[in-house]
């Protein structure tokens, strides 16, 4: 087939009606209080590696929220657990929650024992929560 | 006809003793301050039309002249019975007991305290200051930072004590959105050259005019809005204050220093709110006094000839409590 040096670009839109993910149905398990973020940014305010790394919270967990995952790892690795963004938040979110469980479905590890895992079990099979 | 005793001269007290009053039915009327309308005294304007607030305490103050209404100012009633026949019982602060077949609940609201959001810096640093002391600012034409001069810059800040899990207020104060616009439309109009930031979660510009304050906020006098909450303040070694927040639009976290930053203040359920009525059995939510139903019966209690009106309720502004203060007393009328 003939190259003409171009292609189609992939699609930028969010695309909400595929973003159903067993992930995020696994974080909302796991940290319920997720629900009632309204996206203020005050834990990104009060992060003390906001300043000087690109790790902001709110953007991700936006993010992870819609199903977006790539680079998500990298960035949470930076967090240190401090758990400054649970002191200010609003709405009592439990952050500090929030990044641990992302990082272990992120890695596919078991969110009790902490071992890799393949299969990602329900909060029945003796789930861990808040 | 029967009697009414009014608890608290505050604008929905005043409003429904003038209707009654007018209607030829004999009120009292208890304010614990020395005088009435003490949380409308120090306002500079009102929104949305910059109504002076002398003119409005003026006004309310001539309603109170009506030869059926009787003050009983310095009066702080404590206790709030009802006893059969002789009808409820009002119990002051001294001992004094007054009867009467009616009771209106007018007992209003407290501002929250910001020195409960330590965070903030209030009462540490002297930059720091709440809308209540903002608007005596404005009108007494004396808007200084901690060094007594002019400021350049001056952060607003919402939700302070309102829609706050910390706080325990899970509710927005209602009023705290406009009342930013307003102040930095009268700081701009003072002072010209000084900047105004207003930090956000939520604008609520829900009443009439609102909007187009904000837009004429914008346009007109270069007001500018940071979509974030601020988490931090700290004191600066010139007087400033430095404030850390997330402006969520940019996805990147800010600093900003200041030479004011203004905490709109919330309402909370006023001590005479709290302690009326849980004497009389009508606790509602976060000590707010509770009407039987918000629709139909907003005025009415669980209690026989027992009313309720005004920010005792729940947070409102001005132009709320003066309509519900009306509501209240046709509400008596009417039996």
């Amino acid at each position: 087939m003939k190259k003409f040096g171009f292609e189609i670009s992939k699609g930028r839109q969010l695309n909400f009606d595929e973003m159903k993910s067993e992930k995020v149905e696994k974080l909302l398990e796991l940290v319920p209080s997720y629900k009632w973020c309204i996206g203020c940014g005050g834990c990104t305010a009060a992060c003390s590696a906001a300043g000087f790394t690109d790790f902001n919270i709110r953007k991700i967990h936006t993010a992870f929220f819609r199903a977006q995952y790539e680079g998500l790892d990298e960035q949470l690795n930076q967090c240190m657990l401090c758990g400054k963004c649970l002191l200010v938040c609003p709405r009592g979110v439990n952050t500090r929650s929030l990044i641990i469980n992302m990082r272990r479905i992120l890695a596919n590890v078991d969110t009790v024992t902490w071992r890799p895992q393949r299969e990602l079990k329900s909060k029945n099979e003796g789930g861990n929560n808040e | 006809m029967k009697t009414v005793s009014i608890i608290g001269a505050g604008p929905a007290g005043i409003e429904a003793a003038y209707v009654l009053a007018k209607q030829g039915v004999a009120v009292s009327l208890f304010e614990k301050s020395s005088s009435p309308l003490k949380n409308i005294a120090d306002k500079a304007f009102l929104f949305p039309n910059f109504a002076a607030a002398t003119d409005i305490v003026e006004q309310m103050n001539r309603k109170l002249l009506n030869a059926n209404i009787t003050q009983h100012l310095d009066t702080d009633i404590v206790g709030l019975v009802h006893e059969g026949e002789q009808g409820w019982k009002l119990t002051d602060n001294r001992g004094n007991s007054y009867y009467s077949d009616n009771v209106v609940l007018a007992t209003g609201y407290t501002p929250f305290d910001a020195h409960r959001k330590e965070e903030l810096g209030y009462g540490i640093y002297n930059g720091v200051v709440t809308s209540l002391e903002m608007e005596k600012m404005i009108r007494y034409n004396q808007i200084v930072n901690s060094m007594g001069e002019k400021p350049k810059r001056v952060v607003f800040l919402q939700c302070v004590g309102s829609r706050d899990e910390k706080s325990g207020n899970h509710y927005c104060s209602k009023v705290c959105c406009v009342t930013a616009v307003k102040q930095a439309i009268e700081i701009k109009k003072q002072l010209p050259d000084a900047e105004a930031y207003i930090f956000y979660m939520d604008l609520r510009m829900w009443g009439q005019h609102f909007e187009e304050m904000y837009r004429q906020s914008q346009q007109d006098y270069g007001v500018r809005y940071v979509r974030g909450r601020i988490s931090e303040a700290s004191g600066t070694f010139d007087g400033r204050v430095q404030i850390k927040a997330e402006d969520t639009l940019m996805g990147l976290p800010l600093k900003m220093t200041t030479d004011l930053l203004v905490l709109m203040v919330g309402m909370e359920a006023s001590e005479g709110t709290r302690c009326l009525a849980k004497a009389a059995g009508i606790c509602g939510e976060y000590g707010f006094a509770q009407s039987t139903d918000p629709h139909l019966g907003d005025n009415l209690t669980g209690q026989q000839g027992l009313y309720v009106c005004g920010a005792c309720k729940r947070p409102m502004s001005i132009n709320d409590v003066v309509n519900d203060g009306r509501a209240a007393a046709f509400a008596i009328l009417e039996g």
